[in-house]
């Protein structure tokens, strides 16, 4: 069903962005720990990056039926409803 | 509101890009002006240069007036109205050739060949080219003869010429001898009784002629001959009084005063005869100049050698025969009444000689009493008496002895003068002789002539007659001929008839015989014909009944299918409609439409079967919520942040939940909330279709959700409709509007 393809489309983005932000955030830790001397800076630096990348990622797939590849043909009427809009 | 707001922001960024154009535009108006004065005079030059070709070509004028709408207006303002197709050459070549066709003219004057005047115009171009160049007093007779010739050659009757042209139809002649050579065969009746009725026409007017000339030359010699005659007689009675005057002047003792009177009546009597026979002689020549005129017009006319004429050249011969004689007789009479004047006047000159011979002997013998004055008295001396008388005794001696030897001569001169009478009666003799002969010879012949025409006349008659009788005897023979042929052939008839007879009765005896085998034919085809249509019926109605099984048949399968399609539940298909458009397709193999129909249902339905409608609600209600949350989006906006956006949007904006559509949908109206209303509430009211239809309005994202759904209406809606149509088509079979295997 087409109208469910979203509902999935968000969780997958929020199974991401979760995991992303947790491993960010975990590494940020570790890092923060390890390396930076429990700066807080790797652990947001982590959990941003995570969450950015995340983000991206669920940009990405929520548009990715709209992104053309090299070699696509595009129809005229794809012009018209631009128009219209 | 968001929505709202949008709107009004959207509004005042269009205000506010006009008015900055506006400024925009006044700013360059300066080169702008310049723009529009170089736009005027191009416009101007363009209608100028049409305006001038216009005038110069007048197609293109017409061309430009048919198409541009006030252009002939303002072309008529301009150049004056449409020139008329003057300049257009004449195409067609007039060939004025009346005054110039000779035929035509001499037709027009002749006025019996008006009537064929178109005939004579066409038919004979030809030889008119070739008569053109005559002149036309010419030309007239031509034409004549050509019209007298076409009339001929075009009706197969041969033409008489007029009266008018008979000299036309004496060329007529001549030019159809030139002809002749041409078409011999069918011209020549034609011109031999033309000719033949020409020879006659000319013949007649000859004899005309001749009997006129006759009779007038007669007529004149006739006058002639009469002013002679009656000169001479009036010579003939000068002379004779002249001679009685002479005897009476000598031989009449009358007194000396009374002689001098004779004398006078003498001379005018003499006056009178040589006036008298002047003007005879003149008559004469007069009279001999007309007998011979009259005689060589006889040569003439005897030397045309026409039979009709004879009558008339021998009754003209006759009087001047009869004329001829007259004027000898009164010639001769004239000649004896000379004759004897001569003679008398002879004697009298005789007479009077003797008389002055005797006055001179006694003149010479007393010439004193001649010359003396004393005579007068009368007396005479008796010397003179004596001498008087002596001279007279001598003279009678003398004249004695005279008259002796006179006596003696007499005999002498009576045998001359005798001799000489002789002479000349012998001389009048043999003249009056030959002119009898020939007067004698001249009734002879003309009598000869005269019985040749009678005889002639008899021969004439007697041929005809002849002729006649042979001819009664051709018709009689004909007659018995024709009366034996007519015997042979009523017995033949008869034969035939007696033959036809029998034949009659032979053919009315089949006719009866085939009048009863037509009847019993026919008896029998009509039996036959309603046996065969009691089969008919009776096939009809097995065919009927068969059209009806297969009807029920193809009702049964419909209905099981639309009961199929009711068979959807919540949220499940249908059954697979396969099988029962088997059965469709089964029950109406024939008939090709209920079989295109059959075929028509799409596969999935068939395969899978199809939701039904109020499943399509249902999930329609469901989809609701998630197109509203994706109206932002669409290939252009479809970030994170217009995610968020739309999802605000939809939490924002409050629409109704069911609007009813306009009829026409404008461009506001494809806002997605809006199409979601109308479709809503065009569900709740049971129209799939339009739902759909404003469904596929979506763009986008919200396109792309409702793709599933759209799909599923889609397929509904195809099942259903060919049901529908498969139902109606049966609804139409059973009410017998058609036939099944169609």
């Amino acid at each position: 069903m087409s109208e469910k393809e979203l509902g999935k489309k968000w969780d997958r983005c929020l199974a991401d962005g979760a995991i992303k932000l947790g491993t960010g955030l975990g590494l940020g830790i570790v890092f923060s720990v390890l390396f930076f001397k429990r700066h807080t800076w790797p652990i947001s630096l982590g959990s941003g990056a995570g969450l950015g990348m995340a983000y991206a990622n669920c940009q990405n797939d929520l548009r990715s039926h709209y992104i053309l590849h090299r070699g696509d043909k595009v129809g005229l009427c794809m012009e018209k409803m631009n128009k219209m809009l | 509101m968001l929505r709202a707001c949008l709107r009004g922001a959207n509004a005042t960024a269009r205000v506010r890009l006009l008015i900055t154009f506006l400024l925009q535009w006044a700013t360059i108006s300066i080169g702008a002006s310049k723009v529009v004065a170089a736009g005027l005079l191009t416009v101007s030059g363009g209608i100028g240069g049409t305006i001038l070709y216009a005038k110069w070509d007048h197609k293109f004028r017409a061309a430009v007036e048919k198409n541009v709408p006030y252009s002939d207006w303002l072309l008529g303002l301009a150049l004056g109205p449409a020139p008329q197709d003057t300049g257009v050459p004449v195409k067609k070549r007039v060939r004025n050739e009346k005054q110039n066709n000779p035929l035509f003219t001499a037709l027009s004057l002749t006025d019996p060949h008006y009537s064929y005047k178109k005939n004579v115009k066409e038919a004979p171009e030809s030889p008119d080219k070739d008569s053109r160049p005559v002149a036309t007093a010419q030309s007239i007779e031509e034409a004549s003869k050509e019209a007298t010739h076409i009339i001929s050659a075009i009706s197969e009757v041969p033409s008489v010429p007029a009266p008018c042209d008979t000299e036309a139809a004496a060329e007529c002649k001549d030019c159809h001898e030139h002809k002749e050579a041409t078409e011999p065969l069918k011209e020549r009746p034609v011109e031999e009784v033309a000719a033949r009725l020409a020879q006659q026409d000319k013949e007649e007017q000859d004899i005309v002629a001749l009997s006129t000339s006759l009779e007038d030359s007669l007529a004149s010699s006739a006058q002639a001959t009469l002013q002679a005659i009656g000169a001479q007689e009036a010579a003939l009675q000068a002379i004779t009084h002249h001679i009685n005057k002479l005897k009476e002047a000598m031989e009449s003792e009358v007194p000396p005063e009374e002689k001098s009177d004779q004398w006078k009546e003498l001379e005018a009597a003499l006056a009178d005869r040589t006036c008298a026979l002047n003007d005879a002689r003149a008559a004469l020549s007069k009279a001999n100049e007309a007998l011979d005129s009259l005689r060589s017009v006889i040569d003439k006319s005897k030397g045309l050698k026409m039979s009709t004429v004879r009558p008339l050249v021998l009754a003209a011969e006759e009087n001047l025969h009869n004329m001829v004689v007259d004027l000898d007789k009164v010639l001769m009479k004239v000649q004896s009444a000379e004759s004897e004047a001569k003679i008398v006047s002879q004697y009298s000159e005789l007479v009077n000689e003797a008389k002055q011979q005797f006055q001179r002997e006694v003149s010479s013998l007393t010439p004193e009493i001649q010359a003396n004055w004393k005579g007068l008295t009368g007396k005479l001396s008796t010397d003179d008496l004596n001498s008087l008388i002596a001279h007279a005794h001598r003279r009678i001696d003398q004249l004695n002895r005279e008259l002796a030897e006179q006596k003696v001569r007499e005999q002498i001169h009576i045998d001359a003068a005798l001799e000489q009478q002789k002479l000349e009666d012998k001389k009048a003799l043999e003249k009056s002789v030959s002119t009898a002969l020939q007067h004698v010879r001249e009734e002879a012949r003309l009598e000869q002539e005269k019985k040749l025409a009678e005889l002639r006349e008899v021969m004439e008659a007697e041929m005809r007659t002849q002729l006649r009788r042979q001819a009664a005897a051709h018709t009689d023979h004909v007659q018995d001929v024709l009366k034996v042929q007519g015997q042979e052939l009523r017995a033949e008839a008869e034969q035939v008839i007696s033959l036809s007879k029998m034949l009659e009765q032979e053919t009315r005896y089949r006719q009866l015989t085939q009048e009863q085998l037509d009847n019993f034919t026919l008896d029998m085809n009509t039996a036959y014909a309603r046996l065969k249509g009691v089969e008919e019926a009776i096939d009809s109605h097995v065919v009927a009944e068969e059209e009806a099984r297969k009807a029920h048949q193809l009702w049964l399968s419909v209905e099981a299918l639309s009961y199929s399609l009711k068979t959807a539940e919540a949220d499940i298909p249908t059954v697979p409609l396969e099988s029962a458009a088997q059965a469709v397709r089964d029950s109406c193999q024939d008939n090709d439409f209920a079989a295109a129909l059959a075929s028509a249902l799409p596969e999935t339905s068939l395969q899978r079967g199809v939701y039904s409608e109020a499943s399509l609600r249902a999930r329609f209600n469901s989809l609701r919520s998630v197109v509203r949350r994706v109206a932002l989006i669409d290939e252009s906006h479809n970030s994170l942040y217009q995610y968020f956006l739309s999802y605000l949007q939809a939490a924002l904006l409050f629409e109704k939940n069911q609007e009813a559509p306009p009829i026409q949908l404008s461009t506001e109206d494809l806002d997605p909330f809006k199409l979601l209303s109308y479709a809503s509430y065009c569900l709740e009211h049971g129209d799939l279709e339009l739902a759909a239809k404003l469904v596929n309005q979506l763009r986008g994202e919200a396109r792309r959700v409702v793709e599933d759904w759209l799909t599923e209406a889609r397929l509904t809606l195809e099942t259903r409709q060919v049901v529908n149509l498969l139902t109606k088509k049966w609804l139409y079979i059973l009410c017998g509007f058609q036939e099944l295997s169609s």
